[in-house]
């Protein structure tokens, strides 16, 4: 029920970001979805793509400091209030979002959330409960 | 192992009397043939003579590098060329390099004490050395290559540069010793993992470390990467070159000068005056068997401490602590003295931390900044803002805390530090500029 995403560092200076996705088309790396954190000093590129191994694997190559982590996908119908009652399922339980982005399916009526939480097994556990629907990463990459 | 036992176990007595007789030797010929030496001598109002015992030594004047740049090339020779048989010079940053000149009896002389460095790291007949030290001006190779051959070891004249080629030779040739800067060690490490070789299946089992000051944390680090005894060698090309002092395997606790040949003092690097043993200052080495150069009471800059005390390994020659920099590398920010290797011991005690980093120091609107460059690698990297955030302000706490100066730490992509194959570039100093 896990989806795993690839977080990597940059620094905040022209070019870095070009270089990260130029790298990754020329290993003909599909990219999902994406979020970019950033500070004054850096960034971190989360990625959901469609072949991890490989994105880590040149991204490696090329000097990049990458690393796996285990995020939560979820559907969500795309209308007012869908979000929100997600949200209020997951503070009811008491579970903490450490991040979270969004994208809406390209030819479906629903916004997939990816959300990060710092208790993976427990969030996946309330969702369910909850009756919301859980991605399978598998299905993920392939979209 | 001794390469020499007579004299490196040669009681305190017998050793100060040799002193003694070398020394008076030594002033009387620079003062007959140096004429730097003769007028400076004068100008202090002192001759041979003076010196009666070894305490007199604090009446000649010292020498100063910017003396021997004065002197360029060739002024401060005590011997006649035909006697000279080697040339080297220092790797000179500003300006013009230092020259110093050997004689064969220096050549001898520089070879056995290299070798007596080598045999107290614990290196036999039978290893085989991997020289990385630059072979050419610079005294490094040439000097750690000699005393390999004496001592009998096998040496690889490898020099610096070319990595690859350094680590399939010490994989294929199976080098049992490295000899190299310490930062280059672990590029070398580094750089062997990205080609799927670990250096830990090395035959290596030690490794002898010089030319730049480093920490007991990178002397871990290194340890722990390459999976040898990591032993620190100090010299420099005016007082000879490499092994001048090292390590004894031993004790791995202060490094044994070869006081039959080095007359260490540590001094107050501001006022010039004695300092008592194991307080720390600028070492300052008389050399008394020298013949092509030798040098009064010559400033190294490099600080350090100096202890008599007895050694486990049986030496009776006193032992310099680690060098914690040079007088003149050393950074004042904000009034606040600060030595890079300080800020290495620091970032190298947080977990994760890679001895990579560069410090920049600026001056705006009057006032010094000083940012710490550190490389996220795999270790430390976290998907989460707030945890590189907790790093960044911990090693400024550390710093803060530590040193009493306000740090920016910025963190950087891994390799973005430039890596050196000789001696790393640590700091870069923007006041200078303005």
């Amino acid at each position: 029920m896990k989806v795993e995403q690839i977080s990597i560092f940059i620094e905040n200076k022209s070019g870095r970001l070009a270089e990260v996705t130029r790298i990754l088309g020329e290993a003909g790396v599909n990219i999902r979805a994406l979020s970019l954190a950033d500070t004054s000093d850096f960034g971190i590129l989360r990625l959901i793509v469609n072949d991890r191994e490989k994105a880590k694997q040149v991204l490696k190559e090329q000097g990049f400091t990458v690393s796996k982590t285990e995020v939560v996908a979820v559907e969500v119908p795309d209308r007012p209030g869908g979000l929100s009652q997600i949200l209020q399922a997951l503070d009811r339980d008491g579970i903490n979002v450490e991040y979270m982005y969004a994208f809406v399916e390209r030819c479906g009526e629903n916004a997939v959330i990816i959300f990060r939480f710092d208790e993976t097994e427990k969030a996946i556990a309330t969702l369910s409960t909850n009756g919301f629907t859980v991605l399978e990463g598998e299905r993920l990459y392939a979209m | 192992m001794m390469y020499n036992e007579e004299f490196e176990t040669l009681p305190r007595q017998a050793l100060e009397a040799l002193q003694l007789k070398r020394l008076q030797a030594t002033v009387a010929r620079v003062y007959a043939c140096v004429p730097f030496y003769r007028q400076a001598f004068d100008r202090a109002g002192v001759s041979p003579d003076s010196v009666k015992s070894l305490a007199d030594l604090r009446r000649l004047p010292f020498t100063l590098k910017q003396d021997m740049r004065d002197s360029y090339p060739y002024g401060l020779f005590a011997a006649p060329m035909d006697d000279i048989v080697r040339i080297h010079a220092s790797s000179g940053t500003t300006g013009k390099p230092t020259v110093v000149g050997y004689t064969r009896k220096d050549i001898e002389t520089w070879s056995e004490l290299m070798a007596r460095s080598f045999a107290a790291a614990g290196v036999h007949k039978g290893d085989i050395i991997h020289n990385s030290y630059g072979y050419g001006l610079f005294t490094g190779g040439l000097g750690a290559h000699y005393g390999a051959e004496r001592l009998g070891a096998s040496v690889i004249p490898m020099s610096g540069g070319n990595t690859k080629k350094q680590i399939m030779i010490m994989k294929d040739f199976g080098s049992t010793v490295l000899t190299c800067t310490p930062s280059y060690s672990l590029f070398m490490a580094e750089a062997a993992r990205e080609e799927g070789i670990d250096f830990r299946s090395l035959k290596l089992h030690v490794g002898i470390f010089g030319a730049e000051p480093w920490s007991e944390a990178m002397r871990a680090e290194i340890e722990e990467k390459l999976n040898i005894c990591a032993i620190d060698i100090y010299g420099l090309s005016e007082i000879m070159g490499p092994g001048v002092a090292i390590e004894c395997r031993e004790a791995k606790k202060g490094l044994h000068i070869w006081e039959d040949h080095f007359i260490p003092e540590i001094i107050d690097p501001e006022t010039g005056a004695a300092l008592p043993e194991g307080e720390r200052g600028e070492l300052v080495i008389t050399t008394i068997t020298k013949e092509g150069i030798p040098l009064i009471r010559y400033r190294t800059r490099d600080i350090t401490s100096l202890t008599f005390e007895p050694c486990a390994c049986g030496r009776t020659h006193a032992r310099l602590s680690r060098m914690t920099g040079r007088s003149d590398d050393m950074l004042i920010i904000r009034g606040v003295n600060v030595f890079p290797s300080q800020i290495e011991s620091i970032l190298m005690g947080i977990e994760g931390v890679e001895p990579h980093y560069l410090l920049i120091v600026d001056r705006k609107e009057n006032l010094d900044t000083l940012e710490v460059q550190v490389e996220v690698d795999e270790r430390l990297f976290s998907d989460e803002v707030k945890i590189l955030q907790a790093l960044s302000h911990q090693i400024e706490k550390e710093i803060k805390d530590l040193l009493g100066v306000t740090c920016k730490v910025r963190l950087v992509e891994p390799r973005t530090i430039a890596r050196s194959e000789g001696k790393a570039k640590r700091v870069i100093d923007n006041r200078l500029l303005s």
